[in-house]
Formats: C-alpha cells, structure tokens, sequence
C-alpha cells in the first residue's frame, strides 16, 4: 500500500514528531507478515538527515478492546521496559500509543536488526560463530527475565502447571477426536505435576525461534511479550527444547543450537538458582503436548470454515508432538 | 470394488499435473499453495498406500486390548478413556507397542522426514 493512501501514516508521523526531538516525519511504511493476532509495521523516522529504524506493534485494525487471552499491548511494552532494566536485550520502547494519537492500540519500539528465522540461524555461515554460544546466553537471558521484580509487573494473568494442564485438556476435549497418545500424555502431567513452583517469576511465555532476533553475535533482542503470564520459570527453560522448536536438529536440544547443561549452567551463572532437570522434563512434555493441541484446534479452524490448503495440513502436524511425547515417556528399548 | 484407474492413481496424476504443468505458470502466494497443495496430495498418495493394512492390524490389537469388538472409533473412544481414567498404563501388555504403532503410521503418512520419526526408526522401532 502507497504511504499516501494509508490512513495510519499521517497520525503516526505527528505522534512521533511530537515525542522524539527533530523527527519531521515517517518513510517506508510497511505490514510485515505473521502475527494473527497482533500486527507488525516496520517504518523509519526521518531526522535529519538521519533515518531511525522503528517497529510499530498495533491491535488488528487498531482495535482498542482488551483480549481475555493476551497481556495486552500496555501490558506488553511495559514488561519490556522492565526486561531491559534487567539487562534483558530487548528492543527499546520509543512510545506507547494514546487513544488521541488516532492510531489504535500498540507501541513503538526500536527496530533490531538481526534474524529470526530458525532454519537460516541454525544452517547459515553468518551464526557460525554464535551457535556455539547461544544455549548459554538463553540461560542467561532467562535468569534475568525471571529476576524481574514481581512488584513492579503490571497486572498479569498466573498460569501455573495445574491451569496449564486443565486449559489443554478443555480444548483437546473440545475438539472430541480421540488422540490416544494425548490421554496418555495427560495422565503422566497430573500423575507427575511437581509440587508447586518454589518461587513464582515473570514468564515470557514464547521463549523460542522467531521471537529471538539473533545476529553474528548472539541474542540481540527478546521480542513477542504477547503470552507473558506469571508462574514456574522452568516453563520458559523446557519450551525452547521442545523438538518442534529444533528445526531438524535433534541432538542439540535448546533450540536445535545446544545444549541442556550449557543453558542451565549459564542460568545458574547468572543468579537464576538451580535448575533441577525433572522439573524442565515435566515442561518439555507439557510444552510438547501443548503444541500438539494447538495443532489440532488448526483441523477446527479449518472444519469450521478457514479453507485453505495450509491450514488443513498444519492440522496433520499434531502426530509430530505424539512421536516426541512416545520418546519422552514410553522410550524404545536400546537395540 | 476395483476400478482402473485407481484412487492413488488418479491422484498420482492430479498430483504430477501441480507440479509440471500449474505450478511453473503461478507466481507469489498461488505457488507456494499450490506447492502445499501437492504434497497434501503426496500424502493422501501414502495414506492410501499404508492404511488398509495399518488400520486392520490396529482393529486387531483394539479388539485384544480392550476384549470386545466395535467401530475403530468407539474402540479409540474406549481406549482413550481408560487411559484417562488410569485403567490402562504403560504397564498394561500391548499398549505401549499400540501407542507406538499408531504413531509411527501416522508419522509414515503425514512426515517420514520428520525427526522424532526418522530417530525411532534409528533407534530400532519395528525391528
């Protein structure tokens, strides 16, 4: 779309006019792809002679409502200004939007420049030298994540293992197809759930490929805060193993980059405590079973409607997390 | 009922006909879903080749675990709901080696590339 014609070029360009001295205007508007539920615009700021690279976080269609399910966009931008004053790398906040910048919900930040894409960061010459370093920066990220005083967080929602577990089973239930790899997964976590957490943290939530921008030198930015909650840290550990999240790259655990005892002795390193390594397990499964679920509610957007050729094979994806979880808890005898 | 030509090969042909003749004059998003479009048919070309035999076989060990006959779904009902309620375990005779041979159908159908598939056959599934 021409900047000319969009309608949120103008009111973005005179909020940022006003909040960032000597800015005279915005250039090279554009909607980047992904983000269902929030949109992604990258733009930069003309000041100067100098361009500022920016991103703009909106609500679809600048809608003001609050999800039930998202933190919320407020709630977003600032726990990212609380991850950074931790030291988390992250992209800094430049402005949160008001109802009279006319722009709708959403936040602007600084743009990172760096990868995202998992297949390029773990195949491409330019990570050579970062790969071998990144199970230990993610452990060292994520202590300082979770050391984010719980005094200071906005209002978020707690989601411990049991809600979890529950809210899972609801929508596997929901769906109604018997998967019964599922049920046996379902019955380890509630014959297996961990005491409760020792201590409840700030959770990012979505700690994996695609929300990690990565550039020659390692983690540069912790991006996506939409599925922040409050509850177990471990959650965030076990996520980024999940083997959905390994790209190919079974051996290398954390990410397909490295790792389990890089990651937790980087965590340990950095003030997070001890990581006990059944308490990341019982969340790899989880987490595993979590993104089989999901998969299957891909068959109910589809039945119910959404009919693209995509959305119907996502559905199929589910059976992956069902060979993990069969690995996880009924191992093949060694041959 | 036997007809020529067969389900798998008409789909081999519509299949075939995607990727030689539609594809190279589509451009953009028409490409990449009609890319996805063809392997959507590669799978149902091996889902017509592996599942009367998988599926019979899987009645079979339905029929031995749960001591009665049914429709294949009312039996994964059954099963699924025992495995819930504890009734049946991994410690049960069968179930392990049932869990294991469903999945390891499915995954044959929907991704033999996949790495948690490719792994358990490394590791000596069905050996």
């Amino acid at each position: 779309m021409p900047e000319a014609v969009n309608p949120i070029a103008a009111p973005l360009a005179a909020a940022l006019t006003r909040e960032i001295a000597g800015v005279t205007g915005i250039e090279n508007l554009k909607r980047l792809s992904g983000g269902a539920s929030q949109e992604t615009w990258a733009f930069d700021a003309r000041q100067g002679d100098k361009l500022i690279p920016l991103i703009l976080r909106r609500a679809p269609g600048g809608d003001r409502e609050k999800s039930a399910t998202a933190a919320g966009l407020e709630t977003e931008a600032a726990l990212i200004k609380l991850a950074g004053e931790v030291n988390v790398p992250i992209p800094p906040v430049r402005l949160v939007l008001k109802e009279a910048d006319g722009v709708g919900r959403g936040f602007i930040m600084d743009r990172v420049e760096g990868e995202t894409i998992a297949r390029k960061i773990l195949r491409d010459d330019e990570f050579v030298k970062a790969r071998p370093m990144l199970a230990r920066q993610c452990g060292e990220i994520l202590a300082r994540l979770h050391s984010v005083d719980m005094a200071k967080l906005p209002p978020l929602r707690l989601s411990t293992a049991k809600s979890e577990i529950e809210q899972y089973f609801s929508t596997y239930k929901t769906h109604n197809h018997p998967h019964p790899v599922f049920d046996l997964a379902f019955r380890w976590l509630k014959d297996n759930a961990p005491a409760d957490a020792a201590k409840i943290t700030l959770v990012h939530g979505d700690f994996r490929h695609g929300n990690l921008m990565i550039g020659a030198d390692g983690v540069r930015a912790v991006l996506d805060w939409e599925l922040a909650h409050t509850g177990d840290p471990m959650e965030d550990l076990a996520w980024i193993c999940v083997n959905s999240w390994r790209f190919g790259n079974i051996d290398n655990p954390v990410g397909g980059f490295g790792q389990r005892e890089d990651m937790f002795a980087g965590y340990e390193a950095a003030g997070g405590g001890k990581v006990d390594p059944e308490r990341v397990k019982f969340w790899e499964v989880l987490g595993t079973l979590k993104w089989g679920v999901m998969c299957t509610t891909m068959v109910m957007a589809f039945q119910a409607g959404d009919r693209s050729v995509e959305r119907a094979t996502i559905g199929r994806r589910s059976s992956e997390t069902e060979v993990d979880l069969l690995r996880l808890l009924a191992p093949l005898k060694k041959v | 009922m036997q007809e020529q030509p067969s389900a798998y090969e008409l789909v081999d042909i519509v299949a075939e006909f995607i990727r030689v003749h539609a594809m190279p004059q589509l451009s953009g998003h028409a490409a990449f879903h009609a890319l996805v479009a063809a392997n959507a048919l590669d799978m149902v070309k091996r889902e017509l080749k592996i599942l009367p035999k998988a599926t019979s076989e899987e009645m079979e060990r339905l029929r031995a675990l749960l001591g009665h006959d049914g429709t294949l779904e009312d039996l994964n009902r059954e099963l699924c709901a025992k495995i819930e309620s504890g009734e049946l375990t991994l410690e049960t005779k069968g179930l392990a080696d049932h869990l294991w041979a469903i999945t390891m159908t499915k995954l044959s159908i929907n991704q033999p590339k996949y790495s948690g598939y490719v792994r358990a056959l490394e590791e000596g599934y069905g050996q």
